[in-house]
């Protein structure tokens, strides 16, 4: 096959994929500034965003921040494995997922990415977040509240950065529909150690938490004393 | 500057003839391969798509590949464009790049990276202005850090500058058509 053809055909795909993205509703977001302020402070820092790539995105948050950003598009990953019937495998596959090292990432954009998995995939994938994320770094997420629509047609949203105070939610096809939504304790319990420092329920019905992880205890308190 | 790719575009799709190769001007001379490059402008050079090139591609004016390069490619003060057919196994250096073919290797710009809808890249990019249109497709790192200046300098200058905030988000809603458009 040509790669003229490859291209004409990927995109006429994502054309058929994506559902009016110009006309996709803009939505208040009170978390995003808070946690662009969260790394004005820091110098060139090292952003993950797990959503799809979105040029107007990078632009914004490399303009923002002067930053790096690392794309690592996750729904394509929870698609390819309902395609591949090995949703029993997610999990192992989330811990091996990341090759960031350990305490490297300044800022993590998770959007709703918890929205679409269990708890046995949310857990692994939380803790190799935890693992990545530096001390005072601080992760960004969205949680639904409200419960998925038996029947509906699932669909991921993509987070178009308007300002920092909107978000355009564009919709995109999904393979798999968002599950039960987790209750405010569990989502606690998911990031600890990781403390909430900011927590929004909008009219949305969409629950926007700002994490952020405690700083290193310095070495003198944890000596043994006599 | 931006719209040179449109000069290029209606050579893509033909073949390359022995008489256009015959008055080219080679950007370097690997040595399995005779290059198809062919002048079609006076400052761009184009490499026709039934070209390979292994080895290291050094220029000093514009270039628009649509064929295969694997190793390296410097066109350090100048606009380099992989065309719809144009495939590149390399690490990529140049003043602009503008993807509409595909790149497997890192992509350092001095000035911007602008990947078209169709367009791929998976590798590193290290520019202080990406664009990345809807329809592409892109994995690995994007660094906008620009050299020489501060971070804390920058960060301060654009908080007390509220017409930069505006010309970046005028910026940003510039952008916002070329994606909208997919």
């Amino acid at each position: 096959m040509a790669l003229s053809d490859l291209f004409s055909r990927r995109r006429k795909e994502h054309a058929e994929s994506e559902v009016g993205a110009s006309d996709a509703p803009v939505h208040p977001t009170k978390v995003l500034a808070r946690f662009i302020a969260g790394l004005s402070s820091r110098s060139q820092p090292v952003l993950l965003d797990l959503g799809p790539v979105v040029g107007t995105n990078v632009s914004f948050f490399g303009e923002q921040l002067g930053c790096k950003i690392i794309v690592e598009d996750l729904s394509k990953d929870i698609d390819r494995h309902v395609r591949d019937g090995s949703l029993d495998q997610l999990p192992a596959f989330l811990m091996k997922r990341f090759p960031q090292e350990s305490s490297s990432i300044d800022g993590i954009l998770c959007w709703d990415v918890f929205d679409y998995l269990d708890k046995k995939s949310a857990k692994p994938l939380a803790e190799q977040l935890i693992r990545m994320l530096r001390p005072d770094g601080v992760l960004l997420a969205f949680f639904g509240t409200a419960q998925p629509q038996p029947g509906s047609r699932p669909e991921y949203t993509r987070h178009v950065v308007v300002d920092k105070a909107k978000l355009q939610h564009r919709p995109y096809a999904a393979a798999r529909q968002k599950q039960r939504p987790l209750p405010n304790r569990d989502i606690q319990l998911l990031f600890e150690p990781l403390r909430i420092v900011e927590q929004f329920l909008l009219k949305t019905n969409l629950r926007e938490v700002l994490f952020r992880k405690p700083p290193e205890k310095p070495a003198a308190s944890v000596a043994p004393s006599a | 500057m931006w719209k040179r790719d449109e000069a290029v575009r209606p050579t893509s799709g033909q073949p390359a003839t022995p008489a256009a190769a015959a008055s080219t001007q080679p950007v370097t001379t690997p040595a399995a391969v005779q290059p198809d490059v062919r002048r079609i402008e006076r400052d761009i050079v184009n490499i026709g798509k039934s070209v390979v090139i292994k080895g290291e591609l050094n220029g000093s004016e514009d270039l628009t590949i649509e064929g295969h390069v694997e190793g390296r490619i410097e066109l350090k003060d100048h606009v380099l464009t992989i065309g719809p057919n144009g495939k590149i196994k390399a690490q990529v250096f140049a003043k602009a790049v503008i993807v509409l073919g595909e790149v497997n290797g890192n992509v350092t710009a001095s000035e911007k990276v602008d990947i078209r809808d169709g367009g791929s890249v998976d590798g590193d990019i290290i520019s202080p202005r990406v664009a990345i249109a809807e329809g592409a497709h892109f994995r690995g790192s994007v660094d906008m850090q620009r050299k020489g200046a501060q971070p804390g300098q920058q960060k301060s200058a654009s908080s007390s500058q509220p017409e930069k905030e505006k010309a970046q988000a005028a910026a940003s809603a510039s952008a916002q058509p070329q994606a909208a458009a997919h």
